[in-house]
């Protein structure tokens, strides 16, 4: 529920929006873009990055908050284990149950291969069930995948792998009709069209959504296809370090079950990482967007094990997290609100951007907004942000476009006495998206054999920033991907003894290098939290 | 420092204050729990952590999601962790969608008692036993349409008295809807083809060896649809 205060500075909200209705704010030269990022966006804060000081990165920028847990030491570093006593020997290891982990394990399965998929939480707790607005495929008639491939590569500023572009937007359409063929619910019109709108730096409008649970409808459709095949599924129990083969190959991983703290030891051929991103890192103190799991665990297993990172000094800040009611600080409003024709307003109810702009300028500019030009709303608890003017998506396409189009987005905010028909919504940038991780190849694969990885834990598709709808597209095209090569890559594979050597030299690079890991321990698997310090406002 | 009005609570029947402005997930690791089981997504959508809660002195019994559920004074809580629940097993390419073909899988809609409970549980607010009688009369269509926004959390099914699994229910229906009731997106098939054919092949290998300044050029200058 809205202050008195805050109420009376929605009625210039009100008063301004017959003025800016149908009216379209002009977008950004490229030269503005660059300025605002540069004077504003997070990734140019020095303080929040430093060097890494070992490892194959060893030199590269990296969020501190990432670095820490990079240098850090491994969580089994004083455990006793028989590396010998294998509980699961299979084909392919899938780590990470979120959608990506879901796609691998179901064309692993496909191409015969005996699959695991391990997670951390349930099967399904993940970024992926959260992504609301939509997913991108170069489908329409007035579109292709070379346009499709021209707005990824401007929206990642053209640091994307090429490679890499060509491959998601040329699977793009595949995967729209797998998900079809498995009878994901698309918003669609009468005659099969699929109903498709703008994202935030797309040229077409390509955005395709179920509701505003488009994540979430894949995600469950793939948790009971890969129920339906009968994958072996093990819940709260991730992999907290990878195994190696003496030539120094990927060959399985520790299992830890979070409930009798007890630790497995896995041995597969091939072995795909999709554990996520690592929003719950809170890089710079920002509040995240991300799942309870998000904690880059792969990044640190995978990195011990000598894969490299790419684009890791890039995060995605997502333009509107919640601002208000408290209760949601942080949590996403889906671009899909300003897909449909939400604007951000100050203060005075003046729009300030252009609604569509990229992710990382749309949050620049908000950010300098509130900090440079001080015409922010404030909240009650201290918080400052703009208005989301959401009424009008009613205004410009009919009454009851909010109830059909944002069900999620309208019961979150009247679980707090917010109606988002009539009132607007106070948003903040809000931390959303690891832009980079381990780098992959077309196929998934990384600098080290046998091992692959897909979704958010990889880097080098959305180069330094991705485009909303991309993420969902990215874990799919390349979990499938990782999948097929995975297991068609076991009938070559000759096992081996396991060792974790790697982890021994990892750790003595760390004191070689005079690395005071300060008793740091990773993977994190799981945040901490206690709202004490909250508290004094 | 402003003090923050606090309630006291009772997690599992133990007695803690904490701050009135908390949901119950923020309300239980102000106490002190580090949850594993019980806390998903945080944001209403994963449906891990389904609560059920009574207020001291009041006869109902309560449910809600606790990271979307603000904390009240004298409220008694509890998580229900995991739910088992049977799940059918089918191949959904050889399924035709059909009066019977949910009731195949799930015979128990027909136990239905029409109570009401799992609708009154639901944390989204659906109307859960209409979707269910959408089911019994083999409506695959109202169904899913009815079922839609469900997290599968749990809650229906922990207190239904004929034993239904309202959410795998939901599931097949939306999944029999989707595959075979809406039509086909006929644009979709024919740029699969296209693709298949190579016919973006040449444009796209164009692209990818570009000046980048070039590349840069057609960014900028490339036609946006209203």
């Amino acid at each position: 529920m809205y202050t008195s205060r805050m109420k009376e500075l929605i009625r210039k909200v009100e008063e301004t929006r017959p003025v800016r209705l149908g009216v379209d704010f002009p977008r950004m030269t490229p030269e503005e873009r660059q300025d605002v990022l540069e004077k504003f966006h997070p990734d140019f804060i020095e303080a929040g990055f430093r060097q890494l000081q070992a490892g194959v990165n060893k030199g590269d920028r990296v969020s501190r908050e990432l670095a820490d847990l990079l240098e850090a030491r491994s969580m089994i570093g004083h455990v006793e284990l028989d590396l010998q006593e294998i509980v699961h020997d299979v084909d392919v290891l899938v780590v990470g149950g979120g959608g990506a982990g879901a796609a691998a394990a179901l064309t692993a399965k496909k191409q015969g291969a005996d699959t695991l998929l391990v997670t951390k939480l349930r099967f399904g707790d993940a970024n992926t069930m959260m992504a609301q607005g939509g997913i991108q495929a170069a489908d329409k008639a007035n579109d292709s995948p070379a346009i499709h491939y021209l707005d990824v590569m401007g929206g990642g500023h053209f640091t994307n792998l090429p490679q890499l572009v060509y491959t998601l937007v040329k699977d793009a359409p595949m995967i729209i009709k797998w998900l079809e063929d498995m009878g994901t619910m698309f918003d669609k019109e009468e005659d099969g069209t699929m109903i498709t709108i703008h994202g935030g730096g797309t040229s077409r409008k390509r955005m395709h959504a179920a509701r505003d649970y488009t994540g979430a409808e894949i995600m469950r459709t793939l948790r009971d296809e890969t129920r339906n095949q009968g994958i072996n599924v093990l819940e709260f129990c991730p992999a907290v370090e990878l195994l190696l083969d003496e030539e120094g190959k990927a060959a399985g991983a520790v299992l830890y079950n979070l409930e009798t703290e007890q630790y497995l030891i896995a041995r597969a051929k091939t072995i795909i990482l999709t554990t996520g991103g690592s929003g719950r890192l809170h890089f710079q103190g920002f509040p995240t967007t991300n799942h309870y799991g998000a904690t880059a665990d792969g990044l640190v297993m995978g990195y011990r094990a000598g894969a490299k990172l790419a684009f890791m000094d890039t995060i995605q800040y997502h333009p509107t997290g919640a601002a208000y009611p408290p209760q949601i600080l942080g949590l996403l409003v889906t671009e899909k609100v300003r897909g449909l024709g939400a604007t951000p307003l100050n203060i005075n109810g003046e729009q300030f951007i252009y609604h569509l702009e990229t992710r990382d300028v749309e949050s620049a500019a908000i950010i300098r907004e509130c900090s440079e030009r001080k015409l922010g709303i404030t909240t009650p608890t201290g918080m400052v942000g703009v208005w989301l003017d959401c009424p009008l998506i009613d205004l410009i396409h009919g009454e009851g476009t909010i109830e059909r189009q944002l069900p999620a987005m309208l019961r979150q905010f009247a679980r707090f006495g917010v109606d988002i028909r009539k009132e607007p919504m106070l948003i903040y940038p809000t931390l959303h998206y690891q832009n980079g991780g381990l780098l992959l190849d077309e196929w998934g694969r990384t600098n080290i054999e046998n091992l692959y990885v897909a979704g958010e834990n990889s880097g080098g598709v959305h180069g330094r920033n991705r485009l909303m709808g991309n993420s969902l597209l990215d874990i799919l095209v390349f979990g499938c991907r990782a999948g097929l090569h995975a297991a068609q890559k076991c009938e070559e594979v000759k096992l081996s003894k396991l060792t974790l050597d790697h982890v021994h030299r990892y750790h003595q690079q760390l004191q070689e290098s005079g690395i005071d890991t300060a008793g740091r321990v990773s993977p994190l698997l799981l945040p901490r939290y206690s709202h004490r310090e909250a508290l004094e406002i | 420092m402003t003090q923050v009005p606090l309630v006291d609570i009772y997690i599992m029947g133990k007695k803690y204050t904490v701050p009135e402005s908390l949901t119950i997930m923020d309300a239980m690791e102000f106490a002190g729990y580090h949850l594993k089981r019980g806390c998903g997504c945080r944001a209403g959508f994963c449906g891990a952590c389904a609560t059920v809660y009574r207020i001291a002195g009041d006869y109902e019994l309560k449910v809600g999601l606790a990271c979307q559920t603000k904390v009240e004074a004298g409220m008694y809580l509890a998580q229900i962790p995991f739910f088992p629940a049977l799940k059918g097993i089918y191949n959904i390419d050889e399924l035709t969608p059909g009066t019977s073909s949910i009731a195949a899988y799930y015979p128990e809609i027909y136990r239905c008692i029409g109570c009401n409970s799992c609708t009154k549980v639901c944390p989204q607010d659906l109307n859960v036993m209409q979707y269910i009688a959408y089911a019994q009369r083999g409506d695959i269509a109202r169904c899913a349409v009815e079922s839609f926004d469900c997290i599968m959390c749990g809650l229906c099914a922990s207190r239904c008295p004929a034993h239904i699994v309202q959410y795998h229910v939901g599931i097949l229906a939306r999944r029999l809807y989707g595959k075979y009731l809406l039509p086909r997106a006929l644009h979709l098939q024919q740029r699969v083809d296209e693709i298949t054919d190579g016919k973006y092949e040449a444009e796209l290998q164009l692209l990818m060896e570009l000046d980048p300044q070039e590349l840069k050029n057609r960014y900028n200058n490339r036609d946006l649809e209203a």
